[in-house]
C-alpha cells in the first residue's frame, strides 16, 4: 500500500493527524494530491457547508466559534476552515482566527484549520473546496468556511458553500453601500452582529429595504438558478408533480436578517434555524441540485485549465523559456499574439485531428 | 512571486502557554516570521498545553515555537511534548522555546525533544535562519 493510500485509510478511520496531513497536501498541491482528492469524492457529500463572510472586524471568528459550540451541544461534529490574507510580497501570513475560537478548545470534534491565500489563479478556491471534501469525507456534519470579506476572491470561495451568511456590523456606511454590487449579493442570510450597539436598528432597516428592492428582480431570490434537474441529496423526496405552484413558491428565497451578539451567543439559535430553513429550501426547490451541477462544472473547468496550463509551461520550456520570447518582443522582432498563435498551432492541430478521427469512426 | 505560487510554505505555530501574560515578544516573532514568508498561526495568550497540541496537530505545522517568560517551562513543555507524541506529531515537528530559560534547565528541555532554546538577546535573523535550515522535510 502506498503512503497516500494509508493516509486516506487513516483519514476515513477518523485520525485527526491524517486529516491535517491531507489538507496540507491539498494546500501544497503536493504530488499525489489529485489522486487523494479524487478518492475523497466517493466518501463526501453528507456535510452541510456554511460560508461566513463580512468586512474585517465584523465579528466573524467569534460568531463561528459560537456556531461551532452550539452545533456541538446538539451533538454534531464541526469542521472550520478559516481563511486569512497572505502577503503579496513575501507570501507570508499571520493566521489569527484561532484565537477567537476558544469555546470549543480541547474538543477535537471541532477541527479548525487556518488557510492563507497562498495560491492565486483560482488556487485558493480550489484548495478550499478540496479541503471541504476532506473534512466531509472525514465525517464532519457541519463545515463552516470563514473568509475575509474584502474582495472578489472571497466571493469565489463562498461559492463552495451551500449557505452563505454575510455579517453586517451596525453603522457600516449609509444606505448607498447596501446598493453597491459585491458581497451583499451573495448573502442567503444576513447577520447584523454586534446588535447591542447603536445603529443596529437602522442597519437592519437598510438591509430590509435592499432585500425588498431585490425581490422580483431575481436578486436575492433563487439567484443560484433553480431548475428541474434531479437531486441526489438524501433529504429530497422527488419532484412535486401534483402541484406546479408549490414549486414556484419554493423557488423563492428571501434572505432573512438575524440580529446576533456573538460575544454572548445571543441570536445564535435563530441563526442556526435560518441555516436549516435555507438548506431545506435548497433541497425542496431543486436549487441544491442546480448548485451542485454548477459547482462540479466549475471544478472540471478549473482542473482542465490547470492541466492545459502545465502543458503550455512544458511547451514554453521546450522552446527555450519565456524570457527569450519576451526579449524578442522587446526587440521589436515579433509580438505576443504571433508567439501565442505559433506555440498553440501544434496543440490546435492535434486536437482538431482527434476531432476528425472520432467523426470518422461514427 | 510568480502568478501561481505553489508548493510548500513553512507553517509555524507561535504559542503562548500558561499564565504568563506578556506577548510582545511573540508578536514580534510572528511578524518577523510572516515577513520571512512563513505562515504563522498565533495561539493567543494563556493557552493550556492541550490547546497547543490540538492547534499544532490540526494545523499540521512544521514548527512549534513556544514562548515562555514565567519560568513554568519545566512543567508545561514536557506536557506539550507528550501530547504531540500521542498524535504521532512529535518526531516531525521542530519545537523551539523562546523566553527566559535558565542555563541549568536547558538540557532537560532538549532531552524532552526541544531542538533549540532562544534566550533574551537572540537576533530575529538567527531564529529565522535556524527555522529555514531545520524545518522538517516531509
Amino acid at each position: 500500500m502506498t503512503g497516500d493510500e494509508t493516509l486516506l485509510e487513516d483519514l476515513l478511520a477518523g485520525e485527526h493527524r491524517a486529516l491535517a496531513r491531507v489538507i496540507s497536501k491539498i494546500e501544497n498541491r503536493a504530488p499525489g494530491h489529485r489522486e487523494l482528492v479524487s478518492a475523497l469524492y466517493a466518501h463526501a457529500g453528507d456535510a452541510d457547508v456554511i460560508g461566513v463572510t463580512g468586512s474585517p472586524g465584523a465579528g466573524k471568528s467569534t460568531l463561528v466559534d459560537k456556531l461551532a459550540e452550539t452545533y456541538r451541544e446538539r451533538g454534531e461534529t464541526v469542521g472550520v476552515i478559516a481563511i486569512d490574507p497572505s502577503s503579496p510580497f513575501t507570501g507570508g501570513a499571520v493566521l489569527g482566527d484561532r484565537i477567537r475560537m476558544a469555546s470549543t478548545v480541547g474538543d477535537m470534534d471541532v477541527f479548525v484549520r487556518s488557510m492563507s491565500a497562498r495560491g492565486t489563479l483560482g488556487g485558493l478556491s480550489t484548495a478550499t473546496a478540496d479541503a471541504v471534501k476532506a473534512m466531509d469525507a472525514f465525517g464532519k456534519d457541519k463545515i463552516i468556511i470563514e473568509t475575509v470579506g474584502a474582495g472578489q476572491n472571497e466571493i469565489d470561495i463562498v461559492r463552495t458553500a451551500d449557505t452563505v451568511a454575510v455579517l453586517v456590523p451596525p453603522g457600516s456606511g449609509d444606505d448607498i453601500q447596501t446598493l453597491k454590487a459585491g458581497i451583499l449579493e451573495i448573502g442567503d442570510v444576513f447577520v447584523v452582529n454586534k446588535a447591542d450597539r447603536d445603529g443596529a436598528d437602522r442597519t437592519v432597516q437598510e438591509l430590509r429595504e435592499m432585500i425588498h428592492l431585490g425581490e422580483g428582480s431575481g436578486f436575492g431570490s433563487g439567484h443560484h438558478g433553480a431548475d428541474e434537474i434531479t437531486d441526489h441529496h438524501p433529504d429530497w423526496d422527488g419532484p412535486d408533480e401534483t402541484d406546479g405552484d408549490t414549486a414556484e413558491v419554493a423557488a423563492d428565497w428571501s434572505p432573512p436578517i438575524v440580529e446576533t451578539v456573538a460575544t454572548t451567543a445571543t441570536g445564535i439559535d435563530d441563526l442556526i434555524d435560518e441555516f436549516t430553513a435555507h438548506q431545506t429550501y435548497l433541497v425542496d426547490s431543486g436549487t441544491h441540485a442546480a448548485m451542485a451541477r454548477q459547482r462540479y462544472a466549475e471544478e472540471i473547468r478549473t482542473l482542465l485549465r490547470e492541466d492545459v496550463h502545465a502543458i503550455l509551461e512544458d511547451e514554453l520550456d521546450r522552446v527555450g523559456g519565456i524570457d527569450d520570447l519576451a526579449d524578442a518582443v522587446r526587440a521589436g522582432e515579433t509580438d505576443p499574439y504571433t508567439i501565442a498563435d505559433e506555440l498553440l498551432e501544434p496543440v490546435e492541430a492535434c486536437v482538431s485531428e482527434l476531432g476528425t478521427d472520432s467523426a470518422g469512426t461514427e | 512571486m510568480s502568478s501561481e505560487q505553489q508548493g510548500e510554505s513553512i507553517r509555524c505555530l507561535v504559542a503562548k502557554v500558561g499564565l504568563d501574560g506578556h506577548d510582545r515578544g511573540a508578536h514580534v516573532i510572528a511578524r518577523a516570521f510572516r515577513d520571512a514568508g512563513f505562515e504563522v498561526i498565533y495561539s493567543g495568550l494563556h493557552r493550556a498545553p492541550d490547546e497547543i497540541v490540538q492547534a499544532a496537530v490540526q494545523e499540521d505545522v512544521d514548527v512549534l515555537g513556544i514562548s515562555i517568560l514565567s519560568g513554568a517551562h519545566d512543567t508545561l513543555v514536557p506536557k506539550i511534548m507528550s501530547g504531540l507524541e500521542e498524535y504521532g506529531a512529535k518526531d516531525d515537528t521542530l519545537v523551539l522555546v523562546g523566553g527566559v530559560v535558565p542555563e541549568e534547565d536547558r538540557e532537560n528541555l532538549k532531552a524532552e525533544g526541544v531542538s533549540a532554546i532562544f534566550g533574551p538577546g537572540t537576533s530575529i535573523e538567527e531564529t529565522i535562519e535556524f527555522v529555514r535550515e531545520n524545518a522538517p522535510e516531509r
